[in-house]
């Protein structure tokens, strides 16, 4: 009997620990990735397969290969460098500006009761104003040249960056401001050793969403009056209907602005990597 | 002689009718551990606050060696409830804040911050980040901080009040410790009743509505436990036990004649 039984006991045990498929879940990386993926492969086929015009939408190898010519030759006597080096310089002198006295004000805002009773209104008048709005009146004023454009992105990056300043210096915790002062710190060592850096994370927020804004007002006054940069190629590109210069600037100008958000974030947990932990 | 002097303390909130504080006269000399114990409301923060110089008192002196208080300054050292560390500072960093405030080379505050972590069982623990230690061990690092900057007299605004049961055991044990080595005279508040008891060579207790002394205590326990006596033995004691339990009762004599 149990030499019958054996090989089914046998049998049984190789059965039992039974193939169990475990699927790792896809991160949501991943399912990015795969999206963003699909969308090009569709854009690839409809172009592929003719079913769209290339003046309303030329394919991705259309794409890159203008933006090789681009590199290479430039477009309306100025390679992209010079497009997006003009963008990008006219960004960056704006956000250094407004940064050195965004942060000032904003720390006057939430300090002092008079500073906040002058300038408070004040920002809270233009903030909410479009920037291309007064575009018209800067340029009466200053003229059609760089100082314009510049003092226009200027003003749509300083409000963000001295609302959060001020935001953050008023919910300092009072404890931490009066640990300090019982170890005999004066009013100006309170400030640098504890407002601003408890106010740091919600400047680096200010910087992030001012940045933000600022992109997009440059494109756009790019786009009513410049003679190079991103926004003015597009804008030219498309009086012609050179579909792939427009595409290929809209990419570029996402891209840019990725770019910017993805290195601020990183900026912000390598400067304040106690923000968000439980202290 | 008595190093903190408060006389005919009072303190108003404004608009309030009746005083937080009234009339509130205490002393705090040398090695002396001074426990204001009371329930909620009966104005022992404000009290701190007093001393600490936070806050300006409505009526009364207040004087430490002689010279009335003003303001915050580093000759009355706080430590707080919830910590009140800076998180961008590393420990070392925060428990060397004072004298680096105070413009004190850096080899030698680190050096005196060290010595500082190593009074509170804290070695080796200077490099680490704000956040990554526990709750007993910030109110370590709030204490040494307080002791680096060699302040007068050491406030104290319920620092184990946060804290679960065991490891507040273990601070009270640790304070007694700090408090016979350093010799630094200490001023704390808090509203548990056998803290007060083991801890306080004065314990005065607070009543609400105004605050005011109701009982003044001079007791010995911590000085046992200083002595060498272990902090088990000594609250098991029945004196312990007694004094623990009188305390209790005027606590609820005074709440009933309040209600």
């Amino acid at each position: 009997m149990s030499s019958i039984e054996l090989p089914a006991a046998a049998k049984q045990a190789q059965r039992t620990p039974p193939v169990v498929k475990t699927r790792k879940p896809l991160s949501t990386r991943w399912i990015s990735a795969l999206t963003l993926a699909a969308l090009l492969l569709v854009w690839w086929l409809v172009t592929a397969a003719g079913w769209i015009e290339p003046l309303f939408l030329p394919s991705p190898a259309d794409i890159l290969a203008k933006g090789w010519t681009l590199l290479t030759q430039g477009y309306m006597d100025a390679s992209l460098w010079q497009h997006l080096g003009a963008s990008l310089g006219r960004i960056g002198l704006a956000l250094v500006a407004a940064t050195l006295t965004a942060i000032p004000v904003g720390l006057a805002i939430g300090y002092n009761r008079v500073a906040r009773g002058i300038l408070d209104p004040l920002i809270e008048f233009y903030r909410p104003i479009p920037p291309l709005a007064y575009l018209p009146l800067i340029v009466i004023w200053c003229g059609i040249g760089e100082l314009s454009k510049v003092l226009l992105i200027y003003l749509a990056i300083f409000a963000p960056i001295a609302i959060a300043t001020a935001t953050g210096v008023r919910t300092v915790d009072p404890a931490k401001l009066r640990a300090a002062q019982s170890l005999g710190a004066t009013r100006a060592q309170l400030i640098r050793h504890v407002i601003l850096p408890s106010a740091l994370p919600d400047i680096l927020t200010g910087i992030r969403i001012g940045l933000g804004v600022g992109w997009s007002t440059l494109v756009a006054a790019e786009l009513i009056a410049a003679t190079s940069g991103l926004g003015f190629m597009v804008q030219s590109a498309a009086q012609f209907l050179v579909t792939d210069v427009v595409v290929l600037g809209i990419l570029l100008i996402a891209l840019i602005a990725f770019a910017l958000e993805m290195g601020l974030r990183a900026l912000q947990r390598k400067l304040v990597p106690w923000h968000g932990q439980s202290h | 002689m008595a190093l903190l002097e408060l006389e005919r303390i009072s303190a108003q909130y404004p608009g309030a009718t009746t005083p937080v504080l009234a009339d509130i006269n205490l002393s705090l000399g040398p090695r002396q551990l001074l426990v204001a114990l009371g329930p909620s409301g009966s104005g022992k923060t404000s009290l701190l606050n007093l001393i600490a110089g936070f806050v300006a008192p409505s009526g009364g002196r207040i004087s430490l060696d002689g010279a009335p208080v003003q303001g915050p300054s580093a000759e009355r050292g706080v430590v707080f409830q919830d910590d009140a560390l800076l998180p961008w500072q590393d420990v070392l960093g925060n428990v060397a804040f004072g004298l680096e405030l105070a413009g004190v080379p850096r080899a030698q505050r680190e050096a005196k911050a060290r010595e500082m972590l190593a009074l509170v069982d804290l070695a080796g623990f200077g490099e680490r980040r704000i956040w990554q230690l526990s709750g007993g061990q910030k109110q370590r690092v709030g204490l040494a901080r307080a002791l680096a900057a060699d302040p007068r007299v050491l406030l104290m605004d319920e620092p184990f009040g946060a804290l679960d049961a065991f490891t507040r055991e273990q601070m009270q044990e640790l304070l007694l410790q700090v408090w016979q080595r350093t010799a630094k005279p200490v001023f704390l508040i808090t509203h548990d009743i056998e803290e007060a008891v083991f801890l306080a060579t004065e314990l005065v207790l607070l009543a609400p509505n105004p605050g005011r002394v109701v009982e003044r205590l001079q007791l010995d326990f911590g000085q046992r436990y200083a002595a060498g006596e272990s902090a088990r033995a000594i609250k098991s004691d029945p004196r312990f036990i007694e004094t623990r339990e009188h305390v209790l009762a005027r606590v609820f004599s005074q709440r009933q004649e309040s209600a």
